[in-house]
């Protein structure tokens, strides 16, 4: 007989468990997650380098994980700051979910790891659903992607802990207005803080690691009004892939 | 795009609810609430699903989609406001930023239709060469 059930779940309810496990896991060990999105392009892997090598310096132990589509080219451009690195390739998916993640942590990341910054596929649509397990949800956008981009973009930038602003050095010349930029962020996303920074003139270098260690330290982060949900519904995902992992050295990478 | 992959794990979801209840033959339809800042596209989703419910017991299923707009509440003023979209999350009566989410992040399977029961044997008509 035809009958109507009712179902009452969440899509993304075991994604978002895995995650909850993921992150219960990581701060077990000591490990705190930045989670790096934003559109392809807008200068996260040239940010990060930077960051890495500071962390190195300062003996903060800390690890990336690059997603993307095709080639290793992050890895490789990570990794000279001498920290351990790994590239996951996603073969055409859009995104990373928490599943992957924690496969691909397996047997690569060093037990000391405070920071892991995992630098998401290059797309501010489909990554912005998928709690991976961070503690610290980034959104960059570069001063030539246009001040609406927040507001095209509306549950990447409300959904973030804080929003950097890339490539400073050349705001002048595309004309970026840093006030609408930020009023467009304000609508979507009341009372995040929006840095600035620009990787090749050395400007707010750093403070995305002094952030980093401040949320794994426990510093109270900004909760943006998108992640407050009246109803605390959780979320289900199943993922279907594989896993080849070789370590190369500091830079290890893998497909999902 | 990731529809495709929501549209696995609503029929991963339904496919575990028809073996739990142990005698689905097939199913009708699934009724989905999509907010308004969930972020799909529910076009997209409803191709997706169609294509991926091929060979499950979901296979013809429609999918039924339920838009829910988004509504905020200003915590100090009590003002109520629909965001639209882009979302407005400041309140537009006081400026105030202490917003509350009422309602527009939804990506929740409702409802499922199917049959169940114990499956009748269909006798079929003899072909020619049985008689």
């Amino acid at each position: 007989m035809c009958r109507v059930v009712d179902l009452q779940q969440a899509v993304l309810a075991k994604n978002d468990e895995t995650a909850h496990t993921l992150r219960a896991g990581l701060a077990a060990r000591g490990t705190t997650v930045v989670n790096l999105l934003s559109s392809p392009g807008s200068g996260k892997t040239a940010l990060l380098e930077r960051e890495l090598g500071l962390a190195r310096e300062r003996s903060v132990p800390v690890a990336a994980l690059t997603a993307d589509l095709a080639t290793e080219n992050d890895a490789q451009r990570l990794a000279r700051s001498g920290v351990p690195v790994k590239q996951v390739l996603t073969d055409g998916l859009c995104h990373l979910e928490a599943g992957m993640l924690g496969r691909h942590l397996e047997g690569w990341l060093p037990d000391d790891t405070r920071l892991l910054f995992v630098e998401n596929v290059g797309n501010l649509v489909c990554p912005a659903s998928y709690d991976l397990g961070e503690t610290l949800r980034v959104v960059l956008a570069s001063v030539t992607e246009g001040e609406d981009k927040p507001l095209k973009y509306p549950t990447a930038f409300g959904l973030a802990h804080l929003v950097v602003v890339t490539k400073t050095d050349i705001a002048e010349a595309v004309e970026f207005d840093e006030a609408a930029f930020r009023a467009n962020v304000e609508r979507v996303n009341p009372g995040v803080d929006v840095l600035l920074t620009s990787a090749r003139r050395d400007r707010g270098v750093g403070a995305l690691l002094d952030r980093a260690l401040a949320a794994a330290d426990g510093a109270p982060l900004h909760e943006p009004v998108m992640a407050r949900r009246p109803d605390g519904a959780s979320h289900t995902h199943r993922h279907h892939g594989h896993e080849h992992p070789h370590g190369t050295g500091a830079m290890a990478h893998s497909h999902s | 795009m990731h529809e495709m992959s929501l549209a696995m794990a609503v029929i991963g979801q339904v496919e575990e609810a028809a073996q739990r209840a142990g005698d689905v033959t097939a199913v009708r339809s699934v009724r989905l609430q999509v907010g308004e800042l969930a972020g799909v596209v529910p076009d997209a989703l409803s191709f997706c699903f169609e294509l991926a419910c091929a060979g499950t017991v979901l296979e013809g299923a429609e999918l039924v989609t339920e838009a829910v707009p988004g509504r905020a509440r200003c915590a100090p003023c009590a003002h109520e406001w629909a965001v639209g979209m882009p979302p407005a999350l400041t309140c537009p009566r006081c400026g105030g930023a202490t917003t509350e989410l009422l309602a527009g992040r939804e990506l929740q399977i409702l409802s499922v239709q199917w049959e169940d029961g114990p499956t009748h044997a269909h006798p079929r008509e003899p072909i020619s060469e049985e008689r």
